[in-house]
């Protein structure tokens, strides 16, 4: 090989010693911001506080997964473990930066959607409370809509049978449905409303009739109360002349009333005589006072001239 | 007595008869094992004699370093710009896909995440080493093997120089490098392109996709695409030259040693492909 071609041939080599090492460059400059990236996006260069939400049931909740506020993702769980008590430990990292909107009245929610993975929801209502503490622990709330379904579909399954029952030819709707139809028959027929009320057709001609001769019956009753009322309160009815006897009756009251006061003071005048024949009676009374006192000592004189009497006589009978 | 001895004789051939494939049978099966499992053997052993030679400063002499250059940039430069371009298009109609089709059934939400894991995680790795088999280190096999039946390779040791050290090693080391830089590559391009049809060209939507991009990429996921892309580079680089370095030793088997090779190297891929997929999803 000759010196020249040597010579020529150095400049290129560099130069493909260049585009090598920059072609490795470029991957290494790749491969360095690929994984810088991945840091990032796996979190390594965010500070967080902890959070730890315990709950009955951690499934459906895996490492890695959002905590969201609102719909933006502002946490991640870091790890789950279990607890001495049995229970689900959910240990989240929430983003420094995010972490005011979580209050100490804080409310969290783990829901299992029909489709995709479960969620972890955080619920602020007093934004004007303490900010949550780091490592603050919280349960949370579980709503599941899976097990909702098994429940809702028996419900749902009974109540189809129950109105499939009631629905079907035999149930009783059916049999109400088809009463009504016969029902309807029956009113658009002959007779009406009529033949269902009284069960025939018959028996509602009756009734017509019946209504018949009862208008018959009232347009004659409703003459008869005109007479009745020319009877009664015609100028020569009954109520006229009750009024006069009413009126002469009343003056046949006012004389008695007038007798009755005469009477009245003929009885004072009778009370006032025995008034005065009880005087004289208590008058009697004194007098036969008198009388049986004086008669009295008419007997006691007797007496005592009886025994002073000589000629006493033995009243007393002996027998012998 | 006669008859007996000549009814013996016959038997005796019968017997043979029925033995006989039998026993071919298991010779070739036997010679077909052994065979076998030589040629995973040199394949290993090549393997870690490569790897013993990439570590060993003396490998990077000023002469061997300027025929790693010029692999390197040979085996990748020409084909980094068309594969880009393809994986962008690529990217692009299959990200339509998705997004229309998760948006179809209202699950939109779940629209970029089956994108990250179905382009970025499986299909692009796989697509860059079968590019990188297809136009670098097959063709590059082929040429260790044209060398070696010239007797190329018989001179540069009568000039004392290793050839494995000059020939294998150089195009191998290329191999690797170029299915890493293309998976990476292609991945970051995926990504863009993934993102661009989302959300359009504007930065409203990135820091959800950063957060999606980072709940698909777990640790454990992530290591695993690594070593996947790795164990790639390594089967479709070595493979291939192993075939060509130890060439054929019998000349009576149907296909050729690089058809063997190629086989090899499908059956490594599909092989690592699944695993990695059992360590994804399992």
């Amino acid at each position: 090989m000759s010196v020249p071609t040597k010579l020529q041939q150095m400049p290129e080599q560099n130069q493909l010693e260049f585009k090598a090492v920059l072609l490795l460059s470029f991957m290494l400059a790749l491969l360095t911001a690929s994984a810088l990236y991945l840091m990032y996006a796996r979190g390594l260069f965010e500070s967080t506080q902890t959070l730890v939400l315990v709950s009955d049931d951690s499934e459906g909740v895996v490492a890695g997964m959002d905590l969201t506020f609102s719909g933006f993702p502002i946490g991640r769980v870091r790890r789950i473990e279990l607890a001495e008590d049995g229970k689900a430990r959910i240990v989240v990292g929430v983003a420094s930066k995010d972490a005011h909107w979580l209050r100490q009245s804080s409310v969290f929610t783990l829901v299992r959607g029909l489709v995709g993975g479960t969620n972890i929801r955080a619920y602020s209502g007093l934004m004007s409370d303490k900010p949550l503490e780091d490592g603050a622990v919280r349960t949370v709330l579980q709503g599941d809509a899976g097990a909702e379904v098994p429940k809702l579909i028996a419900a749902a399954k009974d109540l189809l049978e129950s109105v499939n029952t009631l629905v079907s030819k035999q149930g009783a709707l059916g049999a109400s449905f088809a009463n009504l139809e016969v029902l309807t028959a029956k009113i658009n027929g002959p007779g009406g409303a009529l033949t269902v009320l009284l069960g025939g057709q018959g028996q509602a001609q009756k009734l017509i009739t019946t209504l018949d001769r009862t208008n018959a019956l009232l347009a004659r009753v409703d003459g008869l109360a005109a007479k009745a009322d020319t009877q009664v309160f015609g100028e020569k009815g009954v109520l006229p002349e009750t009024q006069a006897t009413v009126a002469q009756f009343n003056a046949l009251l006012s004389d008695a009333r007038t007798s009755l006061s005469k009477v009245d003071a003929v009885l004072v005048q009778a009370q006032a005589i025995g008034a005065n024949v009880k005087d004289g009676t208590s008058d009697l009374n004194l007098l036969r006072g008198e009388v049986e006192s004086s008669l009295r000592k008419v007997d006691g004189l007797i007496n005592e001239i009886n025994r002073k009497w000589p000629f006493a006589r033995d009243t007393e009978l002996k027998l012998p | 007595m006669l008859v007996t001895r000549a009814h013996l004789h016959a038997s005796y051939h019968q017997n043979m008869i029925f033995i006989a494939p039998w026993r071919d049978l298991l010779e070739r099966t036997n010679r077909s094992a052994q065979t076998w499992l030589v040629q995973w053997w040199r394949l290993a052993h090549l393997g870690a004699v490569l790897m013993l030679l990439a570590l060993s400063p003396s490998s990077y002499k000023r002469a061997d370093r300027l025929v790693l250059a010029r692999h390197v940039y040979d085996n990748t430069a020409p084909i980094m710009t068309s594969f880009a371009l393809l994986c962008a298009l690529i990217s692009l109609v299959l990200t339509r896909i998705v997004t229309a089709t998760a948006l179809s059934y209202g699950l939109s939400q779940y629209a970029l995440q089956v994108v990250i894991r179905v382009l970025v995680l499986e299909l692009i790795p796989l697509t860059a080493a079968l590019f990188v088999a297809l136009r670098c280190t097959i063709p590059d096999a082929a040429e260790l093997a044209e060398l070696k039946a010239r007797g190329d390779l018989d001179k540069l040791i009568s000039q004392g120089i290793n050839p494995v050290h000059r020939e294998v090693l150089p195009r191998v080391m290329a191999g690797i490098f170029s299915t890493i830089t293309l998976a990476v590559l292609s991945c970051v391009v995926a990504l863009l392109v993934a993102y661009a049809t989302t959300y359009g060209f504007n930065l409203a939507g990135f820091a959800g996709y950063t957060r999606l991009f980072g709940q698909v990429f777990t640790p454990a996921v992530t290591l695993i695409f690594v070593m996947k892309t790795l164990l790639f580079s390594l089967a479709v680089s070595l493979i291939p030259m192993a075939s060509a370095w130890y060439g054929s030793t019998d000349n009576n088997t149907r296909s050729s040693a690089e058809m063997r090779g190629l086989m090899r190297m499908f059956a490594i891929i599909l092989l690592i492909e699944v695993l990695s997929l059992v360590g994804n999803y399992y």
